[in-house]
């Protein structure tokens, strides 16, 4: 059925149960995210697609269309959370981005240039976190991690469907692990989508990095939102 | 362990949804889950090993390293801290020759702290194995430490007289259930459950769901959504099966009215539950036990055994042709079950993350059925509705907030224990019922809620629309440290975040920086900006309730409580930043001085 919503303003037609977040990108509506993927099932972690519904905040990914729908993505206090969201995972890590071969294609760094963040308001917290580079394709850089769950859910054996990839511990004390053994296995280009769906440089593909110029990298080239609008799979 | 005895023990259709019950299995059998362990639960589930650590390392009582023989709970609570917890800690300490977090070099004991046990009223409290000990102090640590190492059983020091687990005497041996009052709804002795259900069987569904939607009753976990709702909305959803789970999870610190209700009245529970069943049209049950009520398990069981041989449970519930039964699922350690669908997820064996919603679990809940979840308070008084008429429940209470519920009463007052008091009821006068002589501040739901002055607030009225309390009522009095108080709720939210949203596992660890810097003085008045803005953040924008509640215990006592704040602000009288501390940069200074001094003579 066909639902009738309005965003900032603007009257747009869309299918009632579509995902909010991919009917503005339709629209050309840029609601940033670091987790959420067109087409995939919505991991509702990372919370920076945060707009107003009705008058209530939620995350656009989650957001299905209903008729008579008004969302706020422009008003102010709502665009300030999502640069929030995003400050609170520099926060949380350590991201160096002069130093990190993600840099210009991490949608981290890229998603914070959209929401126009300079520093972050929360204390750097310069956790302690260890590395593991025991996979033989995989070199696992957990300082960049944040938790976004993209290689958890959609990274898994081939073969057997298992998991890859999962979290261990929780809260604060949560921390991305990575099975050697299936890691392995992963072909070639398996391990290019884990690299490449890992929105900051937590997954890199050893023996590759730095392959690109500064001003020809991925951003760089085009930015998110264009690839976000124009429906780039990233 | 190896594959082969697991394999043996978990022969009966290994399925992923029973790997809690299977890592409990394990842990019961040799105190710990190894990785070899992990290992072979992989190969029977069919599953990598990473995926069973993510659920094994998710719940508080997981141990993936080896235990004590005696592995030793203490309850870390507020309560706990105002009866005596730091000598009890030190008494366990000295006599177990072990410190907390370690094993002791002889193996025989291992300290642990543990949040909030639901023994409130008689803290300090901790667990051995399934058994509890209350009302602690030194001399009776020293005395079960003893009794452990002549060999004796906690459960033998705990129970002495030997009663079986099953009976309402080993429980009433360990934990005492102080019922203060007696009110309309609940404890009633004798009840006639058989022609209760009998009642409600010869009725049509719907009508049942008219009947409690006549009573108004909202659900009694603390979000207070019109139960009558929830279950029509179950009843129309489309789903192969349905679902009906009671939340036992107690884990709100300072609640334990459901404790007593498990202890007191498990039938009104069950038969609560088996009239939602018929409802909704589910045929399946769980109570979902959080770990630390493991001594009610038995005697729950024993219940729920008795009601199928008395036809209240099974295929053909008293001859209707209705088949509906339950099972027990326990937990193992996590705050965060208590929302529902994370809650759900623990059932299907899974780390306690809550899901994203929509959809709701009346769509899709349990194994992706149509599920309701409801709280004990609620199902013990749905078996009172049905037998009274949704009318006469209607009646009690205020017009938004129908009936009664339950207090669960901790802290500075003379009369700690369960109240039933009618919605309506004032602070004030709650807090006189209770024998509070020098109340200060009123926590209201626990952290998650809303901490309130006796003095400004007494006024206030216990109802969903003022204090909808979710049945856990702190009292503290003037002698207390208040920001202490505040401190360790927002530590508890830290320990208990799930962490799978950026607000959430991010915001409380930086709220409780702030509390921090406020109770070492150095806080400044944009630290209270930040506070409430980052707060505003938490509450917007986080996937479940305890994200978007962890703030509260910061901002409810900035609104009522001001001047704690204001008293500890830094004055910037020297140095313009108040994170600048002259003494710590001056350090040495002294020293290099001497230093060069006696150098040039």
């Amino acid at each position: 059925m066909t639902a009738k919503l309005y965003i900032d303003g603007r009257e747009i037609c869309a299918s009632e149960g579509d995902v909010l977040i991919d009917v503005a990108a339709d629209y050309g509506i840029h609601i940033p995210s670091l987790c959420y993927m067109r087409g995939r099932p919505c991991l509702g972690t990372c919370r920076v697609c945060s707009v107003v519904v009705n008058g209530s905040i939620m995350p656009a990914c989650t957001a299905r269309i209903a008729d008579g729908m008004v969302v706020e993505v422009a008003q102010p206090e709502v665009a300030d959370m999502r640069r929030a969201l995003v400050e609170a995972n520099f926060s949380e890590g350590n991201h160096n981005c002069p130093s990190c071969e993600k840099s210009g294609r991490c949608e981290l760094q890229a998603v914070a240039y959209e929401v126009e963040m300079v520093v972050s308001r929360f204390p750097y917290r310069f956790a302690e976190r260890e590395r593991d580079q025991t996979a033989r394709h995989i070199f696992l850089e957990r300082d960049r991690c944040i938790f976004c769950q993209r290689c958890v859910e959609f990274i898994r054996d081939i073969d057997t469907g298992h998991k890859i990839f999962a979290i261990h511990g929780r809260g604060t004390h949560a921390r991305i692990d990575i099975d050697v053994v299936l890691a392995d296995r992963m072909p070639p280009e398996q391990v290019r989508e884990a690299a490449d769906i890992c929105p900051v440089g937590c997954i890199i593909e050893k023996g590759r990095g730095y392959n690109d110029p500064i001003g020809k990298r991925k951003f760089e080239t085009r930015s998110i939102r264009d690839r976000v609008l124009e429906g780039d799979k990233k | 362990m190896n594959i082969e005895s697991n394999k043996a023990a978990f022969s009966k259709e290994p399925r992923e949804e029973n790997l809690v019950t299977m890592l409990w299995d394990i842990q019961r059998r040799n105190g710990w889950i190894s990785k070899a362990d992990v290992r072979s639960l992989a190969a029977i589930l069919n599953v990598s090993p990473l995926d069973i650590d993510e659920t094994l390392s998710f719940y508080h009582f997981f141990r993936s390293k080896p235990s004590g023989r005696h592995q030793i709970y203490l309850c870390d609570s507020v309560i706990a801290r105002m009866n005596g917890y730091d000598q009890v800690r030190a008494a366990l300490e000295r006599e177990t020759n072990c410190c907390f977090g370690g094993l002791s070099a002889d193996g025989l004991f291992g300290l642990e702290d543990t949040p909030c046990i639901g023994l409130s009223d008689q803290e300090p409290a901790m667990m051995i194995g399934d058994v509890v000990f209350t009302g602690l102090t030194p001399e009776a640590v020293s005395n079960i430490v003893a009794q452990l190492r002549a060999g004796k059983l906690p459960a033998d020091i705990a129970n002495p007289n030997g009663y079986d687990s099953g009976t309402l005497d080993y429980v009433d041996a360990m934990v005492v259930s102080r019922i203060r009052n007696q009110g309309p709804v609940f404890f009633k002795p004798m009840r006639d459950h058989h022609a209760v259900l009998q009642g409600v069987l010869a009725r049509h569904p719907i009508e049942i769901i008219d009947e409690i939607a006549a009573s108004k009753l909202r659900g009694r976990g603390g979000a207070g959504f019109p139960t009558g709702l929830k279950w029509r909305l179950a009843h129309e959803a489309e789903g192969g099966q349905k679902f009906i789970i009671c939340n036992a999870d107690e884990g709100e610190p300072g609640t334990f009215k459901d404790r007593c209700l498990l202890t007191r009245s498990p039938r009104d529970v069950l038969i609560g539950m088996v009239v939602a069943g018929f409802a909704v049209g589910a045929r399946s049950g769980i109570l979902y036990l959080r770990a630390e009520y493991w001594y009610l398990k038995d005697y729950l069981e024993r219940h729920i055994g008795e009601c199928r041989e008395a036809g209240l449970l099974g295929d053909d519930i008293l001859g209707s042709g209705f088949a509906f039964d339950i099972r027990i699922q326990m937990g193992a350690g996590a705050y965060i079950c208590g929302d529902e669908t994370a809650l759900i997820e623990s059932c299907e064996g899974k780390r306690g993350t809550p899901r994203v919603k929509p959809p709701y679990p009346i769509q899709s809940g349990y194994l992706g059925m149509p599920t309701v979840v409801n709280n004990v308070e609620t199902f013990a008084i749905v078996s009172r509705i049905v037998e009274e008429g949704g009318r006469w429940y209607a009646s009690m209470g205020t017009e938004k907030s129908s009936g009664t519920r339950l207090l669960s009463v901790s802290g500075d007052c003379a009369r700690p224990g369960i109240y039933e008091i009618e919605w309506g009821m004032r602070l004030d006068e709650v807090l006189g019922m209770v024998g509070a002589s020098r109340p200060m501040a009123v926590q209201v739901s626990g952290p998650s809620g809303e901490c309130v002055s006796a003095a400004k607030d007494g006024g206030r009225v216990f109802c969903y629309s003022d204090l909808s309390c979710n049945g856990s009522l702190m009292i503290f009095d003037e002698s207390r440290d208040l920001l202490g108080i505040i401190r360790h709720f927002m530590s508890f939210f830290v320990q208990e975040s799930c962490g799978i949203c950026t607000p959430c596992r991010s915001g409380c660890v930086d709220m409780l920086t702030k509390v921090d810097r406020v109770i070492g003085g150095k806080a400044t008045k944009q630290d209270l900006e930040d506070c409430n803005a980052w707060g505003h953040l938490m509450r917007s924008t986080s996937r479940c309730g305890l994200g978007t509640t962890a703030a509260k215990p910061i901002l409810t006592t900035m609104k009522s409580f001001p001047e704690l704040y204001r008293d500890r602000l830094a004055v910037v009288d020297g140095p313009i930043l108040a994170s600048f501390d002259l003494e710590k940069a001056l350090k040495g200074h002294e020293d290099a001085f001497r230093n060069l001094v006696k150098d040039n003579y």
